[in-house]
């Protein structure tokens, strides 16, 4: 049995004098899709930052990819796809200097060729030549994806990977993060049905940022998101 | 290596496509001159005077360059894109002192020429000139860089990065008069006498390259 | 720190004893010096509340090293004390060396000493270290961000003598040099005492504050503990918070 591609201890995160993750645990093995619920400010985000090694912890266990961090967060690092609110796309390079610089920075093999076929796949090949700034919301986000798989990681962390995405646009990502090819996958959404349709398993937060549910999909109903969203945000 | 040449030539495109830094340097400068002759009511300047007019400018052009150095970074993403990536962090330090080092090598070749052509100082100690703000241009980068990124993740950064760095760069900015003194002489540049100027310069830079390399993962942490 | 250091009770009473003691020296053992007379005594208080405040610098980035390597917020809190103390002792070094300027030359600031020159250098860039601090918000990053300043500040420090040393020929008559050739047995016995009160009083009062921190620390946890969910206390923006003993277990 191959060991757990996240594994998180009462992890705990403050900033300053609150706290935004209180005792968080969870499990994911490869392979796996985990899906993150819970309202604005629940802490959602962090998480996710944290298990991209964005964020260190201040307190608890947090494991990724069989690397403990945040000490050997090197070990990680280049193999986690990660896919913020921010595009991490400088907007006055073209988009494909921008996957470029990217792909160096991963030391992506053929990157040419693997910028080429990703921008094909998620329609903006037409638009390879033209400045970051100048895409539209939804092209930002399908660029931004193409940045998030171009090094092939081992492990997404995708924080509502849908936003500014009609559904043409959300089907052109899907083959790219989408489930299937057994990469293992974080996912944050709103998309409640959305989401536990490719879950196999959830976690749902509540606006303290503690933990309402963690356990495989079927222990989670719809029901038990509207109570969750029925509290007042943080 | 690879990643310092990869950030080094990013900076490079996006500074050459948008031009933020280099054309507001030069012409900063140069206006600086202007005032320079007015302020002190002089349209010759030698010796201790002109080398305190050109590094004033100098250091104050800098300053320009300097605010500006992480706008990128900290507005698209780029600490985040730099640390998600298998690198060494500190590669970014090194490639940010590069691009400040090139910016001001680029305004001196600029403002150099106009700066003799306004004062009278003898064509013959420009070259000599040029390689001694060469040393001081990686001291500024190197404590530069480093101040930058304190303040890029500071609030009122405008301020904070011109009154942390200032007081830094005085041993820099003793250095570089001392040698450059003697350079812009009114009877030609003298070189006799600069050997323990640039060794102080020298030391300078080395000590802020490493001490600046040795920290710099420290200032990305989250 | 492997010694087990004295009671806060016992060293502010040590100190007492020895300020009076170099008091006592300077004042009725130590002879007038040949060229200012009378006015010279003030180098009793003036350098040795310069050399403090510069050893307290340089101690404060060895604590911001230690801090840094081990994330332990301790150090954050010593190297924070040290320099604030460093800064106070600086601004007293800079007025009685301004005042033995006025009183020895007649001028209130005097170029030509490059101690005092560096020294106002080194001042100027310490006093950044409350903006700097007060600049970020997020509390670990703030600490870390003044550790960095601190390390850089206090590899600056021999630089910045160096540089100012070379700037000012020689020549130049040095304003508070003493005797010709060194001190006499005598002045520099007396110095001695002088420098050891300072260095005293400079240990003791970062003690006092470390432990004065130490408890306000404590009360706002015990506070924040009694109203949970309530407001947290109002802890200071820029001070460092000390940590519980207890936190330092980690789960």
């Amino acid at each position: 049995m191959p060991p757990p591609v996240v594994e998180v201890l009462s992890l705990r995160r403050d900033f300053g004098d609150e706290s935004v993750l209180r005792e968080v645990s969870l499990r994911l093995d490869q392979g796996q899709t985990l899906v993150v619920l819970g309202p604005n400010g629940a802490g959602k985000s962090t998480l996710l930052r944290m298990l991209a090694t964005l964020l260190r912890p201040t307190a608890g266990e947090l494991r990724v990819l069989g690397a403990e961090l945040p000490r050997r967060a090197y070990e990680a690092r280049g193999r986690i796809g990660f896919l913020g609110h921010a595009p991490l796309l400088y907007r006055d390079l073209t988009l494909i200097e921008a996957l470029r610089f990217h792909a160096e920075l991963h030391r992506v093999a053929a990157a040419e060729e693997r910028i080429r076929d990703l921008t094909e796949a998620v329609g903006l090949g037409r638009r390879r030549d033209q400045l970051v700034r100048t895409l539209s919301a939804g092209q930002l986000q399908r660029a931004a994806v193409c940045r998030c798989v171009l090094h092939g990681p081992e492990l997404l962390l995708l924080d509502e990977p849908g936003s500014h995405l009609d559904p043409a646009g959300q089907a052109t990502i899907r083959p790219l993060i989408g489930p299937g090819d057994g990469t293992t996958r974080v996912i944050v959404t709103h998309d409640v049905e959305g989401g536990l349709a490719e879950a196999d398993r959830v976690l749902a937060l509540d606006a303290q940022g503690s933990v309402a549910y963690e356990g495989p999909v079927a222990g989670f109903t719809p029901a038990d998101a509207r109570v969750l969203y029925a509290g007042a945000p943080r | 290596m690879a990643t310092l040449r990869t950030i080094l030539v990013k900076d490079l495109r996006i500074e050459l496509r948008t031009l933020q830094s280099l054309p507001a340097m030069a012409l900063f400068a140069v206006t600086t001159f202007v005032i320079f002759r007015f302020g002190l009511d002089r349209t010759e300047l030698e010796g201790s005077l002109a080398a305190g007019v050109l590094l004033v400018t100098v250091l104050f052009a800098a300053l320009l360059a300097i605010n500006r150095l992480f706008v990128a970074e900290r507005d698209e993403g780029g600490f985040d894109a730099i640390r998600l990536a298998p690198v060494d962090s500190a590669q970014l330090f090194l490639a940010k002192v590069g691009a400040l080092f090139i910016y001001l090598a680029v305004l001196e070749v600029i403002a150099l020429p106009v700066f003799a052509m306004f004062f009278g100082t003898e064509a013959e100690a420009l070259p000599a000139t040029l390689g001694l703000l060469a040393l001081v241009n990686l001291g500024l980068a190197a404590t530069g860089a480093l101040v930058s990124t304190i303040g890029a993740n500071s609030r009122a950064r405008d301020l904070l990065t011109p009154l942390v760095l200032l007081p830094l760069v005085v041993p820099l900015m003793i250095s570089a008069a001392g040698a450059a003194e003697p350079l812009l002489a009114a009877g030609g540049p003298d070189l006799s006498g600069a050997g323990k100027w640039m060794a102080s310069l020298a030391l300078y830079d080395l000590v802020f390259l490493l001490v600046g390399y040795a920290v710099y993962e420290f200032l990305l942490e989250d | 720190m492997s010694l087990k250091m004295p009671s806060l009770r016992v060293m502010a009473f040590a100190t007492v004893v020895v300020m009076g003691a170099a008091f006592a020296l300077v004042f009725f053992y130590a002879p007038n010096d040949a060229d200012q007379g009378f006015v010279q005594k003030i180098f009793y208080v003036h350098v040795p509340i310069a050399i403090c405040a510069l050893i307290g610098f340089v101690v404060a980035a060895f604590h911001a090293v230690r801090h840094l390597r081990t994330g332990e917020a301790i150090h954050d809190v010593r190297a924070y004390v040290s320099i604030h103390m460093g800064v106070i002792f600086g601004t007293a070094a800079l007025v009685t060396g301004s005042i033995w300027a006025r009183a020895a030359w007649g001028k209130w600031w005097v170029w030509e000493e490059p101690t005092l020159v560096s020294f106002l250098i080194v001042f100027l860039l310490y006093a950044t270290y409350y903006p700097l601090r007060y600049a970020i918000e997020d509390r670990e990053r703030q600490a870390r961000y003044a550790s960095v300043f601190a390390i850089t500040a206090g590899v600056f420090v021999p630089l910045n003598f160096m540089a100012v040393r070379m700037a000012e020929s020689l020549v130049h008559p040095r304003v508070f040099a003493t005797a010709e050739g060194g001190l006499p047995g005598s002045m520099l016995f007396t110095f001695l005492v002088a420098l050891a009160a300072m260095a005293l009083l400079f240990v003791t009062l970062v003690r006092f504050e470390i432990a004065a921190k130490s408890t306000k620390g404590a009360i706002s946890r015990l506070r924040r503990a009694l109203d949970a969910d309530g407001p947290a206390g109002q802890a200071s923006r820029i001070a460092p918070a000390v940590p519980a003993v207890s936190a330092e277990a980690k789960t």
